[in-house]
């Protein structure tokens, strides 16, 4: 007899006897209600077991039955637009199973098998095709052609294609002849733990474009880079993930509630049929997957979402796509890490972490890249990961191993999220690492002088900083009026730039040319200002100007698809400071 | 029929071992006899013929020689019809108010199952509580998590007793209030009791109560007694549920005690590492569901040891609900009730349930000025504490004013004082009129010319 014997459960780990034949990190069944499981040691005759469900109600001596396979996803036509669990079980066939509340035992089921779709072949009988090519394609959304690919590892001479029909993804429709026969249908399985194969890495060169301001401006993420999100309770991680999921330039986005709340989830799958990308203008669904394991779902299927998640992820990138990858948050990921270590009575490392929580951070962070295809083609796989520190407090063990592998680390900042200063993103302690490789592709695409700019106000903004300790002690009066311009003018970038309202039909997305212009504007007004306070102009006068309420609005009152608005401001503010110029000369 | 098994190999803490055990499950309910009577307990480990057993009450007086336990094969279940209506059950879901036992073919597991996240429906109708606080800056919504930060002898009965009060939780008498009590004390009990009966709501309200001299144990399961009845007035009958649920700190000890007891890998603060995952579990069970009518409305309160917000009970409470009002030991010291510090706290759920169409256009744009109107009112006070006040700029005197104005005539509040949402906001706009209109730049211009009073 070939199954496993269980002679120990403690919630979702469990132990085996008669364990000899399963390999490790192989999927099981587990018990009668053949729960979802994956080996996760073995040892002599015994085995060790996470289950991704619910283990109550099990009992010793049940049985652990061996599937053969490591823990697999299936990849092809049915992902976009849908909701899965941490394995990539359709959210809405569990409801049609077990309703409203999730049930144990439900099985392994996948993308919908009986679904049938239009087939376009690419290839003809006799071709001869290489790993990773495509040899068909599916309108899977009008955004999203689905390619069919041959899956890595595979490869031969065509001896059978199907007639151009439509067919379900169980269907047989191709054959390569290698050394041996290949039936290829319209999916392949890829075991989650395992990065899929690329030709090779590119250096980065393009910023994911994401419309928020203090982003692409300030802190720049990339095509096929990394970045993190971390950040207290209520500071803007899911807020932010959710604008980049709306807005960011990417062609397929994979989001992962990963232990994080029911509701948010819901608010997505409500919010993004409606909303339109500025791009296609069609709905967001269309080029979005969720994978949702909620914080009350079972723990050990958390564990397995963000790998579930860069699977496929990196399997739309196959096809020669963008895709950006949000998980919201990493942190729950590695508690459950955590969690099953601890109930595997592993020797905790720091704050009972186990000691591989970094080698794991690295391997999935690893997974991003700007790489060439199996079949040739340029495409990315971008992570922005959320990350939960215990207590707000950065120097916990997740925040700090996450900043070793990521290249762009946006700090949430309570005190920011407290005063409704929106994203609470805060400039002296996020950073890029990404600005010089990005530094071509702004120059020739925004503006020559855009990083110039952006360094110029990031100036002030570290000056301001500096000048507050000492308003604190003695009040902003006693400043000279040129630092209190400094002053001003970062009130300008605060509030006129960096806080943007993600509720505001127009500022919650913002392209790149208008960031610029706004940018410009500010640093039009400073120079005149800082010129005209040498001249003797008083700082009063120069906040009382209506040039500078005009540029705290300017995010409003100037459309993104602005004509000569910046222009018009650009004189008004030009002709102001003359008039106001010529009344203090002439005094 | 069950077996009996006799076989106790140890008693430790709040744990039974016993061995030779056959055909025992996972988390299933046990019965233990005692000289003192039957007791209760769940499998929390099995391993060969051994299960570890937690048991709910005390396990003080009990030896290995006299003690039989029946596994019940069942996990944890309680008895739901309508008539829970009014009754008053122990932490276990036994009635213990003389009226006799709740008899009625629906059964429930109070461990709940996982709403699965498409079957949600997303809570967007507000909820008037009354006080100008959480109307304006974080207003309650139906189906929403909001707990109540608070600390040790602050009066957060009182905010959870007029919120209970005053709140419109549903139009008509389709509403039904659920109290889960953790090691509160009596006091703290009866003032509830007390404040039902006064407010004529008590024949709504379903109460389970461990109080603090009752069995540590029992309270990890009184929440989930607690939401399991919600779920049923608010799923099988259609209610519009508010469960309030105090003190969610001690629950949180209770865990902490078991974990120590099983000898878990500690996290932070000696709580243990599932600690997340466990009031998750709880938390979750607030909402709505497409297609039902009812909806549960979670108010947790839980005290701040030492009022640290970062102490890890407030911290996973915050990772995990929909926002959190934040109440301040120190605004209460200058006598103001209630005293909640606003900036801290937060409504995650008023972005979707404010605004046109349901309160007033200007509502969002209001709160985000006060917001940060007070932020800078705390620096200026923060400086005049430097500098003293009377060398405070002019502008500055101004943010002094407002910030006064602010806490006596916004914040502060009667305790049987109503202030309806809209009352709230008028209010609002006459404390930022103390301001320069070029001040209040979270305001779009065309409502700042509609609404300033200056
Ligand atoms: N860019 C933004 N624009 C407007 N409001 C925002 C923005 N970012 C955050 N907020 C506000 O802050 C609240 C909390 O944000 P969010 O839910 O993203 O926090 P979080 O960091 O994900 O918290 P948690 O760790 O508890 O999940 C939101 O409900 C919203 O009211
Ligand atoms: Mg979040």
């Amino acid at each position: 007899m070939d199954n496993g014997i269980i002679t120990y459960i403690n919630g979702p780990v469990i132990k085996a006897k008669n364990m000899k034949n399963f390999r490790m990190r192989e999927m099981v069944a587990v018990g009668e209600k053949k729960l979802i499981g994956e080996v996760i040691s073995i040892y002599e005759d015994f085995g060790t077991v996470q289950v991704y469900e619910e283990t109550a109600g099990l009992k010793i001596g049940e049985f652990v039955y061996p599937t053969g396979k490591p823990l697999s996803v299936k990849l092809g036509p049915g992902i976009i637009g849908n909701i899965f669990d941490g394995i990539e079980r359709p959210l809405n066939k569990i409801k049609e199973y077990s309703g409203n509340f999730i049930n144990e035992g439900i099985g392994l089921i996948s993308i919908d098998p009986n679904k049938r779709w239009k087939v376009n072949f690419l290839v003809k009988e006799g071709e001869y095709l290489e790993e990773g090519q495509p040899f068909a394609y599916v309108e899977e959304t009008p955004l999203i052609k689905h390619y069919i690919m041959v899956p890595p590892k595979v490869k031969g001479r065509v001896t059978y294609v199907a007639a151009d029909s439509e067919y379900c993804i169980e269907d047989v429709i191709l054959k390569l002849q290698d050394d041996k026969e290949y039936e290829l249908k319209m999916y392949q399985e890829w075991p989650v733990r395992i990065p899929r194969p690329v030709k090779r890495r590119f250096p980065i060169e393009k910023p994911l474009i994401t419309g928020q301001r203090v982003i692409d401006t300030f802190f720049p993420i990339a095509k096929g880079g990394t970045a993190a999100i971390p950040g207290g309770f209520g500071t803007g991680k899911t807020m932010t993930q959710h604008q980049l999921a709306k807005w960011s330039d990417a062609d397929v986005i994979v989001y992962i509630g990963c232990g994080e709340r029911g509701n948010e989830m819901t608010e997505v799958l409500e919010d993004f049929p409606k909303l339109i990308d500025p791009n296609s203008n069609l709905p967001l669904m269309n080029r979005t997957i969720l994978i949702a394991n909620t914080s009350n779902m079972p723990v050990a299927a958390r564990e397995a979402s963000i790998y579930t998640g860069i699977t496929i992820a990196e399997y739309f990138r196959d096809m020669g796509y963008n895709v950006a990858i949000m998980a919201d948050s990493t942190s729950r990921w590695a508690e459950a890490l955590r969690e099953i270590s601890g109930r595997l009575e592993e020797m905790p490392a720091e704050e009972g972490y186990p000691a591989y929580l970094a080698s794991r951070l690295a391997e999935f962070y690893e997974r991003a890249g700007y790489v060439e295809t199996l079949s040739g083609k340029e495409a990315s796989v971008s992570i922005i990961g959320a990350v939960s520190p215990a207590g707000g407090d950065f120097s916990e063990p997740v925040t700090q191993n996450t900043k070793r592998f990521v290249s762009v680390f946006l700090s949430l900042d309570r005190n920011l999220a407290y005063s409704r200063h929106y994203p609470a993103i805060n400039w002296l302690s996020s950073y890029s690492g990404y600005l010089s490789l990005l530094n071509d592709w702004y120059r020739k695409n925004v503006s020559e002088d855009f990083f110039k700019l952006r360094g110029e106000m990031l100036k002030v903004l570290q000056e301001e900083n500096k000048l507050l300790e000492i308003v604190k002690l003695v009040g902003e009066d006693v400043l000279p009026d040129d630092q209190r311009l400094i002053l001003e003018v970062a009130r300008l970038i605060k509030i006129g730039f960096l806080q943007q309202n993600a509720y505001h039909p127009e500022d919650t997305y913002v392209p790149l040319h208008k960031q610029y212009n706004m940018l410009r504007m500010i640093k039009l007004f400073y120079d005149k200002a800082l010129f005209a306070i040498k001249k003797g102009v008083p700082i009063g006068k120069i906040r009382q100007m209506k040039g500078y309420s005009e540029i705290l609005k300017m995010k409003y009152s100037i459309p993104n698809e602005y004509k000569d608005e910046f222009d018009n401001l650009q004189r008004n503010i030009e002709e102001e400071f003359s008039q106001i110029l010529k009344s203090y000369e002439g005094d | 029929m069950q077996k009996e098994f006799l076989h106790v190999e140890k008693i430790e803490g709040p744990l039974l071992i016993l061995s030779e055990v056959e055909d025992v499950s996972y988390d299933e309910i046990v019965e233990i006899k005692t000289r003192d009577g039957i007791k209760h307990g769940k499998v929390v480990q099995l391993y060969e013929d051994k299960a570890i057993i937690q048991v709910f009450e005390t396990t003080s007086g009990l030896s290995v020689k006299d003690v039989a336990v029946k596994f019940t094969g069942k996990p944890l279940e309680i008895s739901l019809s309508k008539d829970i209506l009014g009754r008053i059950f122990n932490g276990f879901g036994v009635p213990i108010d003389g009226g006799g036992p709740i008899f009625s073919p629906i059964k429930m597991n109070v461990n709940g199952r996982p709403i699965n996240p498409v079957a949600r429906k997303y809570p967007r109708n507000y909820i008037q509580t009354g006080i100008s606080a959480i109307d304006l800056l974080t207003t309650l919504i139906r189906g929403q998590k909001l707990p109540i930060f608070s600390g040790n002898g602050l009066p957060h009965n009182e905010i959870a007793a007029q919120i209970i009060n005053q709140a419109k939780i549903a139009d008509g008498e389709n509403f039904a209030i659920v109290f889960g009590a953790m090691g509160i004390k009596h006091d703290d009990a009866h003032y509830f009791t007390k404040m039902f009966e006064e407010s004529g709501v008590l024949e709504r309200v379903v109460m389970f109560l461990n109080l603090a001299d009752d069995p540590v144990v029992e309270r990890i399961v009184t929440p989930r007694c607690a939401l399991t009845a919600a779920e049923y007035l608010a799923f099988n009958e259609d209610m519009h549920v508010l469960v309030v649920l105090s003190d969610m700190t001690s629950y949180c000890e209770a865990l902490r005690e078991i974990s120590s007891a099983r000898e878990e890998v500690p996290g932070r603060k000696g709580y243990p590492g599932y600690l997340y995952s466990d009031l998750a579990s709880i938390y979750e069970r607030a909402g709505i569901i497409e297609g039902s009518k009812g909806s549960i409305t979670q108010i947790p309160i839980l005290t701040m040891p030492n009022d640290d917000i970062t102490h890890p009970v407030p911290d996973l409470t915050g990772y995990i609900t929909e926002g959190q009002i934040v109440l301040s030991r120190e605004i209460y010291q200058r006598n103001i009730y209630p005293p909640i510090n606003i900036l801290p706290s937060l409504s995650r759920l008023m972005k979707d349930g404010i605004g046109e169409g349901y309160t007033r256009e200007d509502h969002p744009s209001v709160a985000n000025q006060v917001f940060a109107s007070y932020t800078k009112y705390q620096e200026v006070l923060a400086l005049a504490q430097v500098i003293g006040e009377d060398e405070l700029s002019s502008i500055d005197k101004k943010y002094m004013e407002f910030g006064r104005a602010f806490e006596d005539k916004f914040l502060k509040h009667d305790f049987y004082e109503e202030r309806s949402i809209i009352e709230s906001i008028d209010l609002a706009w006459s404390i930022l009129s103390i301001l320069p209109k070029n001040e209040l730049d979270r305001i779009e211009p065309k409502l700042l010319d509609k609404y300033y009073k200056g």
